[in-house]
């Protein structure tokens, strides 16, 4: 977007937006333009690195320490620029014309302080309202965004709500000030996917009751195309794309744009590979788990059930999928069957024998392997990569130095990773290579069972791409038999052949892929698609013929 | 809540039970007979043999333990053996001399620390900010007694301000007792201040860069409003704590500061007992202090979720 | 800018001078006899409480006895102490951590009751009820002080254990069929390091601050044996005549700790660089 195109009733103009790390430092952001009318929405999409959060908080002069704005950059605000105005009159426009919401709803509430007070402070500080009429307009708020009880809300603490119920708060403290334009930094990324659902909604329908201009930072452009009419594409701090979402997602003319959208969740090719064919690896029948409740001398907290008698079998090449919500017992389970966590009753059989012996579980451990979401702690921070990838063959007396070796070098290889890496430590690495490096460990004793517990949620979306597409690849190449615990259904579409929903506890619906997503019988497993904003098949496929097709 | 307080203040009582048996039994590993040790060298063996029974020292080491905790329970700490007056008065006198000092010490120190440790890390790493570490780094290593000397020498000695040793109870007037804490009152501010000025800035840098606060200046608060009304309150938990942690440990190390101003408080009356065998005094002012330091940590805890509401929760 | 240039230097600035005066110490410690001429426990009684001469380059005490050399291993004594204190209190608590942390269950809750117990008494107070018991010597105070702050490092390293062998790697590590025994060996306990430096360090400038307190009430190192506390007790009597013998000690004392504190600062920093 260049000069020219500067909108006459433009409320905000961002023009050659450059920040540095101090005064003449790194170019974490580089000459972003930008504008957004009054009551218009504009999203900001990229992946993290790409400067779009620094760009959203300079709007608002609240760069953190070390970072500065290039004396070049202007940031227009109903005509002020905000890079020069003074602190005094900057304090004036924050919060009463500009509002921000912000990503984590657990750390950006503040504990100590309760809801009525966070709520009170930017209308007394801003409108000069008495007691009684904050009050009444809190409770007018809370009552609006369907908070039960909103009187007792207000002298209640941030910990005492759920994370989307803080966030649904804190959207309620920011509009209660009525503000020009609603800067949301990822408002719902921290949130389960029906939750997302539920905010965002929340956040158009506030903004636009009031005329509220919304200014949206995301790496989601899926969610943002069918919220944001305008999107500008990041990468590098650098504003590679911009224009209309609907004609940035059909016809991306940037190389980055168009890898951005190739990651998108897209069904795999092939379609099925012989789902039911192979041997059972795991079976797991009618397994109750429950969480011991503890007595104390004044307190005691109930036993909890997460796993209400499961049934389940995974093949030995196929990836069963099981999806549900945080909370819905699918991590315990999955941390049942590799033995993290003992069943309180019902049977996991592994290859046909249910290993009760110690020596059978040494046996049944080298056969069964686990790759966690967060590749930051999945790693032992004190080892080599090449010593954390071999350490399961290790267990394997027959094996010597030199098979190990040259195993864990052919690992490195299918894993695609250069053998190079091997004498590095994991902070060294980038999430994406941490993840590669935790499916080597796992698959580097040829294991013919692995749990992938939310492998990629933690990852950026074109690296979430290439993992899934890796761990494919890897299962079609070692046949191993695959648990794929995860929320987030578009990651799931990419890589299982059949789909476990869980909900409560209790697997709801079980089947084929395409038969769950396309013919989805359990009203829960409907809601969650509905939520997950698939994006449009139209705009996902990117054979021309198809999109001509579809205009 | 309610829950709370009682969960917080019955773990409390295992730990002073143990406490009690650490101490009973502490003692009972000083070599030779406590029976002799009352009597002295002078004693006939007839008279240790009398002194045992009355002792209840013939009796089994739980018996003797159970017969002793009663008798604390009922405020009977027993006798000193160097001046023969009961236990439980002679430490009530000194323990208000030394909680008048730490009392005041401490609550001086921690008025002007707190703020200096968090205005410094408002500004980390400005010329203030500079300032206030070295000058709490170069506090926290000098020893409090000598510190104590130093100003002996200059005020009491040199200028002649002040006077050198002794204190006046505060019933005989305000004026004359206050002259004779200055000293050692400034000797506690100065050594305390460095440690919590550190917590203070330490505990308000981890809390600065936390979104919340983003959050308070996003509303358009001024900066100080941010911090007293966003950040103090989060930042002077593990403050809070440390605060009580100095409390009660200058209810042992107080002794030091004692001996430089020769002030009766519980310090020097422990040391004195510890250079006279005095074991009774002994046991009764260790089973005190570490009583009084696990109610101060109690205290601290109950104080803990006025600052952080999830503590209770 | 500026600030982040303070920030850097100030760190390079703390290691330097936390080294050197750790190196000074150690030197003073291990060679000290052979750099001073004198003879710590020679009397010389017409140049008591004499001021700094020729004779004696930092004056003499009440016996006569040169200052300088007593300094130097009054460093001597110190030291020692220090290092034989954190060490014991090191390994012993960290054998009670990880027995703490590893086992868990009702071997830890006996422990912690025990330590908690044991954390009840504040600050000295513990170390002079252990010195009532066994009499005022310089193994005395190791095995009290090292008492003393044997609790601290259990809480320490237990804290690292449970957080530790919560850690997804860890996990991992049980999965592959790791015994119990082997992730602890291999996992566990060398991401403990961390924290347990960090703790010697600090700790050995409270040993230090804490025996000169001991020596200082006369239940420290006994007399005549030179140490910084025990001649500021003997000198304070004669605060008025002779200020040199109570400046002096004490000088030494801070700047030793100011050492000490100022590399456990850099050691933190470097280890940890949260804070």
């Amino acid at each position: 977007m260049d000069g020219t195109s500067l909108m006459r009733n433009s409320m905000l103009s961002v023009r050659d937006l450059t920040i540095t790390i101090g005064p003449g430092g790194k170019r974490i952001v580089d000459a972003l333009n930008f504008d957004l009318a009054s009551g218009d929405m504009i999203a900001i999409v990229g992946e993290s690195g790409s400067g779009k959060t620094m760009a959203a908080r300079s709007v608002l002069g609240l760069l953190p320490q070390p970072l500065v704005t290039a004396p070049e950059s202007q940031i227009l605000f109903k005509g002020n620029d905000i890079t020069s105005i003074e602190p005094r009159a900057l304090r004036k426009i924050r919060g009463a014309e500009i509002g921000m919401v912000f990503q984590e709803p657990m750390v950006s509430l503040n504990p100590a302080v309760t809801i009525g007070e966070q709520m009170a402070e930017g209308l007394r500080l801003h409108h000069k309202l008495g007691k009684a009429e904050i009050r009444d307009r809190s409770l007018a708020m809370l009552e609006r965004i369907q908070i039960k009880e909103p009187a007792k809300c207000l002298t209640a603490y941030p910990h005492e709500f759920s994370g989307g119920m803080r966030q649904r708060i804190m959207l309620a403290s920011v509009m209660l000030l009525k503000p020009r334009l609603l800067i949301a930094d990822e408002p719902t990324t921290a949130l389960d996917t029906l939750v997302q659902r539920d905010v965002l909604d929340l956040m158009v329908e506030l903004t636009q009751a009031d005329g509220t201009a919304v200014l949206l930072i995301s790496h989601d452009l899926g969610m943002v195309s069918h919220y944001i009419p305008n999107v500008v594409v990041m990468s590098e701090g650098k504003a590679i794309e911009s224009g209309p979402s609907s004609e940035v997602l059909r016809a991306p003319k940037h190389d980055y744009t168009r890898r951005l959208l190739d990651a998108l969740p897209r069904r795999s090719a092939g379609g099925m590979r012989g789902g039911g064919c192979g041997k059972p690896v795991v079976e797991v029948r009618n397994v109750v788990i429950d969480y011991p409740g503890r007595n104390r001398l004044f307190s005691r907290t109930e036993a909890k059930r997460a796993v209400h008698g499961v049934d389940l079998t995974v093949r030995s090449g196929e990836t069963l999928a099981l999806v549900g919500a945080s909370g819905s017992g699918k991590t315990t389970l999955g941390r049942a069957i590799v033995g993290l966590v003992r069943p309180t009753s019902g049977q996991i059989a592994f290859l046909g024998a249910e290993g009760r012996r110690p020596a059978d579980r040494q046996e049944r451990h080298r056969e069964m392997q686990i790759v966690f979401q967060d590749p930051y702690s999945s790693l032992d921070p004190r080892q080599r990569i090449a010593d954390i990838i071999a350490e399961p063959l290790k267990l394997d007396r027959a094996m010597n130095a030199a098979a190990r070796a040259s195993r864990v070098e052919q690992v490195f290889s299918e894993v695609g990773l250069s053998p190079d890496f091997g004498r590095r430590f994991p902070h060294q690495l980038s999430g994406g290579q941490r993840q590669r490096v935790a499916i080597a460990r796992a698959i580097v004793g040829r294991p013919a069972f692995v749990v992938a517990d939310e492998p990629v949620s933690a990852l950026d979306m074109t690296v979430q791409k290439q993992i899934l597409l890796l761990i494919r690849e890897l299962q079609a190449r070692h046949n191993f038999a695959c648990l794929f615990v995860s929320h987030d259904l578009g990651a799931v579409e990419q890589v299982a052949d059949r789909i476990a929903v869980m909900q409560d506890g209790r697997i709801v619906e079980i089947g084929e892929r395409d038969d769950v997503i396309d013919r989805p019988q359990h009203p829960y497993t409907r809601q969650l698609l509905e939520a997950a904003m698939l994006i449009d098949r139209r705009f996902a496929e990117n054979d021309p013929t198809k999109q001509a097709m579809a205009l | 809540m309610t829950r709370f307080i009682l969960t917080r203040i019955a773990s409390a009582i295992p730990t002073l039970i143990l406490v009690s048996i650490a101490v009973f039994g502490l003692l009972r590993f000083i070599p030779g007979d406590p029976a002799a040790l009352m009597l002295g060298d002078l004693a006939k063996p007839g008279q240790v043999e009398a002194m045992r029974v009355q002792m209840g020292l013939d009796k089994p080491v739980v018996a003797q333990y159970l017969i002793w905790i009663g008798n604390v329970l009922t405020g009977d700490f027993g006798r000193s053996i160097s001046t023969g007056q009961d236990v439980l008065p002679l430490m009530l006198n000194a323990f208000s001399v030394s909680a008048t000092i730490v009392l005041v010490g401490v609550f001086i120190a921690a008025l002007i620390a707190v703020p200096a440790g968090m205005l410094a890390a408002w500004r980390q790493n400005s010329p203030g900010d500079v300032g206030v570490i070295a000058v709490s780094t170069i506090l926290l290593s000098i020893p409090s007694f000598w510190l104590g000397l130093m100003l002996l020498l200059a005020f009491g000695l040199h200028l002649r301000w002040l006077p050198v040793i002794g204190c006046v109870p505060f019933s005989q007037g305000f004026w004359p007792a206050l002259v004779y804490i200055v000293l050692p009152v400034t000797t506690l501010v100065l050594s305390e201040a460095g440690p919590i000025a550190r917590m203070a800035r330490a505990s308000t840098i981890e809390v600065a860069r936390l979104e919340y606060i983003t959050h308070a200046r996003a509303k358009g608060l001024s900066e100080s409003a941010v911090m007293w009304r966003h950040a103090f309150k989060n930042a002077f938990a593990p403050t809070l704590t440390l605060i009580g942690f100095v409390l009660g440990s200058l209810l042992g190390g107080i002794a030091v500061i004692e001996t430089v101003f020769t002030l009766p408080g519980l310090g020097r009356l422990l040391v004195d007992a510890i250079y006279a065998r005095d074991y009774p005094v002994v046991q009764g002012t260790m089973l005190f202090v570490a009583a009084i330091y696990v109610v101060v940590n109690l205290v601290v805890d109950l104080l803990y979720p006025f600052l952080d509401p999830r503590v209770a929760a | 800018m500026i600030a982040l240039v303070l920030g850097q230097s100030r760190l390079k600035f703390n290691a330097m001078f936390g080294i050197t005066v750790t190196a000074l110490l150690l030197v003073g410690a291990i060679a000290g006899p052979w750099l001073v001429g004198y003879d710590p426990l020679k009397l010389d009684l017409p140049s008591r409480l004499a001021g700094p001469s020729a004779q004696h380059l930092l004056g003499a005490d009440e016996f006569g006895r040169d200052v300088l050399s007593r300094l130097v291993h009054g460093a001597r004594t110190s030291a020692w102490i220090a290092f034989a204190t954190v060490l014991f209190a090191l390994v012993t608590g960290t054998v009670f951590g990880v027995v703490a942390g590893f086992l868990r269950g009702w071997t830890d809750r006996i422990l912690m009751m025990i330590n908690d117990a044991f954390l009840a008494f504040p600050g000295l107070l513990l170390a002079l009820g252990i010195m009532a018991v066994i009499g005022a010597s310089r193994d005395g105070i190791v095995l009290a002080l090292g008492l003393a702050y044997m609790p601290i490092v259990v809480r320490v390293v237990r804290a690292a254990v449970l957080s530790i062998r919560e850690r997804e790697y860890v996990e991992a590590s049980r999965v592959m069929g790791n015994s119990e025994f082997i992730t602890m060996a291999r996992h566990v306990l060398p991401n403990c390091v961390a924290p347990i430096i960090v703790l010697a360090t600090t700790m050995f400038g409270w040993v230090i601050l804490s025996e000169s307190a001991l020596s200082f009430l006369g239940l420290g190192v006994p007399p005549p044996a030179p140490s910084w506390g025990s001649m500021l007790s003997t000198a304070r009597p004669y605060i008025g005549q002779a200020p040199h013998l109570i400046v002096l000690p004490g000088l030494c004392i801070s700047i030793t700790l100011l050492g000490i504190n100022m590399l456990g600062d850099a050691v933190r920093d470097w280890l940890d660089p949260k804070l």
